[in-house]
C-alpha cells in the first residue's frame, strides 16, 4: 500500500541521528516549558524560531512540533501534581487529577495521562498520513478566489471560536491583517507604514510580534499578577495503574481521542475547549457522576486524550493548506516561510521528506514523551521549585539574543519592546493575542489572493460566489457568523469559555 | 463628566486611535479600482473596520460595567522594555557581554523581589551560558566588547 510506503519514508527520514537528536530537543524543551509556568509554547517557539534558520527545514519543523506536543505533556504533569495547569490545554486535568494526587494516586493518573496522550497522538498521526494527501489533492484545484474565500473562513471561524469577546476577536484579527501588510507592496513596490524607516520596508518582522506579546507581555502581565503554588509534598510511589483504572479509561480515551480529532481541525479552538468538552462527555456518561472533582481517572484520561489529539490535527490544515488553525500553527507556517517554503497543498509534492518526515517524528516525539515523563517525573518536579524571579530575567535574555539574530538589528529589539507593552495592554483589555498572529501571518497572502481573484475575473466581485468551492466556504463563513450571533448559543458559548 | 473606566471603553478608544491613524497616514495611498487593486485598498478597508469596531466598543462600553481586573505592575511595564531599550543600544556601542549582563540585571529589577547577589550571580551565569552556547557554538559574529 501507497500509504505505509509514504510512512515507511518518513520513518526513514525521521529516524536519521539528527533528526532523532532535534526531536528529543524538541520534546525536552517542550516538556520543560510545559512544566514551567509563565511561558507557553507558543513564546518559546519564537523564541527558538531564529536557531533553526541554520538547521534543515524537515529538523526544524521536528523541534519545534516537539515543543508543542512536549508542552502538553509537561502541563499535565503540574496539573495533577500541584492542581497549577502549566498550560491552558490541562486546566481540566487539574479537577480530578490533582484530587487523585491528594489520594496517593499520583502515579496512576500520571500514568494514564501518558498512555492516553500516547494513544491519541497515534491516532492523530495515522489521521493526517490518512487525510493529508487527498485534502492537498484537492486543495491543488485551488485558485486566488478559493483561497481567498477559504482563509477568510479560517480567520472568521478562528475568532468566532477562540476563546473571550468574539467582537474583540475578530477586530484582533482585522488588527493582525493591518500589521501584516507594513512595508513594501509586493505587487506595486509602494511603501505602507514605513515612514522611511529601512527595517520596516521589509515589513514587521514576525518573530518580533510573536516575541514581544507572548514572552515580554507575558512576563509584564505575570509580574503584576503574580500567582500562588504550593507544592504537594507527595512521593509518587507505585506509577503503575491498576487493571481497573485502566479498564475505566478505555472508553474515555477513545472518546477523548475522537473529540480532540473533531476540534483539532477545526481553526481557532484552542486544546482546552477539546479537554473540556472531553469531560463534560465523560460526566454525562458515568454511571456515578459525582465521583467527578472526587478524582475520577475517567476525568484524566478523556481530557488528556483529547488535548493531545487536537494538538496533532492542528496539523493537518497547516501541512495540507497552508492555513494556520492556532497561533502556534501560525508561527509553524512562519518557521517555513522563513526557511524559504511556500506552505501549501505543493509542499506534500515538492518536499515529501518535510510532510511524511514530520508526521513520523510526531509518533517517535509521543513515544519518547512516555519514556521520558513516566521516570523522570521527580526531576520535572524539581525544575518547578525555580523561583520565577530566576526565570523571567533568563527567558529575557533568550528573546533578546533570538530576536537580535535575525537581522542584527537594534530597531527590531526595540519594536520587540512596544510589541510586549502593547501585549499587555490588549491581554488587560481581553483582547485575545492568537488570532492577531493568524491575521498577522494571513494578511499579505490574503491582499495577494484577493487582487489576483479580482484580476482573473476581470473586476468583477462576484467570482466568489460564483465558483462552487469559494462559494461554500463563503456560505460557510456567514453561517458560523449567522450561528454565533444566535443568542442561546452565544450564552452557551461564554459559558464554556469562561 | 466622570471618565469612563470600562475595559469596552478603552478597548474602543485603542481601536479608534489605532484605525483612525491607519486612515490618516494612508490616506494618499493609491486604492486602484475593483480590476486593479492599489496599495492603499488593503488598509484602508481594515483602518475602517477598526475604526468601526472601536465605536461599537466604546458605545458598549459607556454601558456596561465589567473593569480591567487584576493587578499590574507599573514598574515591570516600564523597566522592561527599558531593559531591552538598553540592550539594544549596547549591542551597537559596547558588545555582546555588557549588553547581555544589563539587560538580565534590568530585567530582574523590574520583579517584586530584588536580591542583589543573587542577581549578579545570574546575570554572571546567563551572560557566560549566552556567550559559550551563542558566539562559540553557534558562532554569531558579535563582538564580545566594543568601543563606542
Amino acid at each position: 500500500m501507497e500509504l505505509f510506503q509514504q510512512l515507511i519514508f518518513g520513518f526513514s527520514v525521521a529516524l536519521s541521528w539528527q533528526n532523532l537528536l532535534y526531536c528529543l530537543i524538541g520534546v525536552s524543551v517542550g516538556t520543560l516549558i510545559g512544566v514551567l509556568p509563565g511561558i507557553g509554547p507558543l513564546g518559546t517557539i519564537a523564541i527558538l524560531l531564529p536557531i533553526t534558520f541554520n538547521v534543515a527545514p524537515v529538523g526544524a519543523l521536528i523541534m519545534l512540533a516537539g515543543i508543542y506536543y512536549g508542552a502538553q505533556y509537561g502541563g499535565s504533569t503540574t496539573a495533577i501534581l500541584v492542581n497549577l495547569p502549566g498550560e491552558t490545554s490541562s486546566v481540566v486535568t487539574c479537577i480530578d487529577g490533582y484530587q487523585m494526587a491528594r489520594q496517593g494516586r499520583a502515579g496512576p493518573a500520571l500514568a494514564i495521562a501518558a498512555i492516553g496522550s500516547f494513544f491519541a497522538g497515534t491516532v492523530g498521526t495515522l489521521l493526517i498520513a490518512l487525510f493529508g494527501p487527498p485534502l492537498a489533492e484537492v486543495a491543488l484545484e485551488f485558485a486566488a478566489p478559493e483561497y481567498f474565500s477559504l482563509m477568510l473562513m479560517s480567520l472568521v471561524a478562528a475568532a468566532v471560536l477562540a476563546q473571550g469577546d468574539m467582537a474583540k476577536s475578530i477586530a484582533m484579527v482585522a488588527l493582525g491583517l493591518l500589521l501584516g501588510i507594513v512595508g513594501r507592496d509586493v505587487n506595486t513596490g509602494f511603501e505602507r507604514y514605513s515612514f522611511g524607516i529601512t527595517e520596516l520596508s521589509d515589513g514587521i518582522g514576525f518573530i518580533v510580534v510573536a516575541v514581544g506579546i507572548f514572552a515580554m507581555g507575558e512576563i509584564i502581565a505575570n509580574l503584576g499578577d503574580p500567582e500562588e503554588r504550593t507544592i504537594f509534598g507527595s512521593k509518587v510511589t507505585h506509577l503503575f495503574p491498576t487493571w481497573d483504572d485502566m479498564k475505566q479509561s478505555i472508553g474515555p480515551i477513545l472518546r477523548g481521542t475522537a473529540i480532540g480529532s473533531f476540534f483539532g481541525v477545526l481553526p481557532g479552538t484552542g486544546p482546552a475547549i477539546a479537554s473540556f468538552s472531553s469531560y463534560m462527555v465523560e460526566k454525562k456518561l458515568a454511571a456515578d457522576p459525582s465521583r467527578f472533582g472526587r478524582g475520577a481517572i475517567e476525568g484524566v484520561a478523556g481530557p488528556e486524550s483529547a488535548n493531545n489529539a487536537d494538538a496533532q490535527c492542528k496539523f493537518i490544515p497547516m501541512l495540507t493548506l497552508g492555513l494556520p488553525a492556532s497561533g502556534v500553527m501560525a508561527l509553524m507556517l512562519g518557521a517555513l516561510q522563513i526557511q524559504g517554503i511556500q506552505p501549501g497543498p505543493e509542499v506534500m509534492t515538492q518536499r515529501p521528506e518535510l510532510f511524511w518526515g514530520l508526521i513520523a517524528s510526531m509518533w517517535i516525539g509521543n513515544l519518547m514523551l512516555v519514556i521520558l515523563n513516566l521516570p523522570l517525573i521527580g526531576l520535572w518536579v524539581k525544575l518547578l521549585t525555580v523561583p520565577y524571579r530566576l526565570l523571567f530575567p533568563a527567558i529575557m535574555a533568550f528573546s533578546a539574543i533570538g530576536i537580535y539574530s535575525v537581522n542584527n538589528s537594534s530597531f527590531e529589539i526595540y519594536l520587540t519592546a512596544l510589541f510586549g507593552v502593547l501585549g499587555f495592554v490588549w491581554s488587560k483589555l481581553g483582547f485575545p493575542p492568537a488570532p492577531l498572529l493568524l491575521g498577522f501571518v494571513l494578511g499579505p497572502m490574503m491582499e495577494e489572493n484577493l487582487r489576483r481573484a479580482m484580476l482573473m475575473a476581470k473586476g468583477d466581485p462576484s467570482v466568489f460566489v460564483t465558483r462552487p468551492i469559494s462559494l461554500t466556504f463563503i456560505i460557510i463563513t456567514i453561517g458560523i457568523l449567522i450561528v454565533m450571533i444566535a443568542p442561546a448559543i452565544r450564552k452557551r458559548r461564554a459559558e464554556i469559555t469562561d | 463628566m466622570r471618565i469612563p473606566d470600562s475595559k469596552d471603553f478603552w478597548s474602543g478608544i485603542m481601536l479608534i486611535a489605532i484605525g483612525g491613524a491607519a486612515l490618516i497616514i494612508g490616506r494618499d495611498y493609491p486604492f486602484g479600482t475593483a480590476l486593479r487593486m492599489g496599495a492603499g485598498f488593503f488598509p484602508l478597508v481594515l483602518g475602517a473596520a477598526l475604526v468601526l469596531f472601536g465605536v461599537y466598543f466604546a458605545v458598549r462600553g459607556l454601558k456596561s460595567h465589567d473593569r480591567i481586573e487584576g493587578n499590574w505592575s507599573p514598574r515591570a511595564l516600564i523597566i522592561l522594555p527599558l531593559a531591552f531599550v538598553a540592550f539594544g543600544l549596547l549591542m551597537q556601542h559596547a558588545g555582546f557581554v555588557p549588553a547581555l549582563f544589563v539587560l538580565v540585571v534590568g530585567s530582574a529589577a523590574a520583579g517584586t523581589e530584588f536580591r542583589l547577589i543573587e542577581v549578579l550571580l545570574l546575570a554572571v551565569f546567563l551572560t557566560a551560558l549566552g556567550v559559550a552556547v551563542f558566539v562559540w557554538a553557534l558562532g554569531l559574529p558579535y563582538p564580545l566588547f566594543s568601543g563606542p
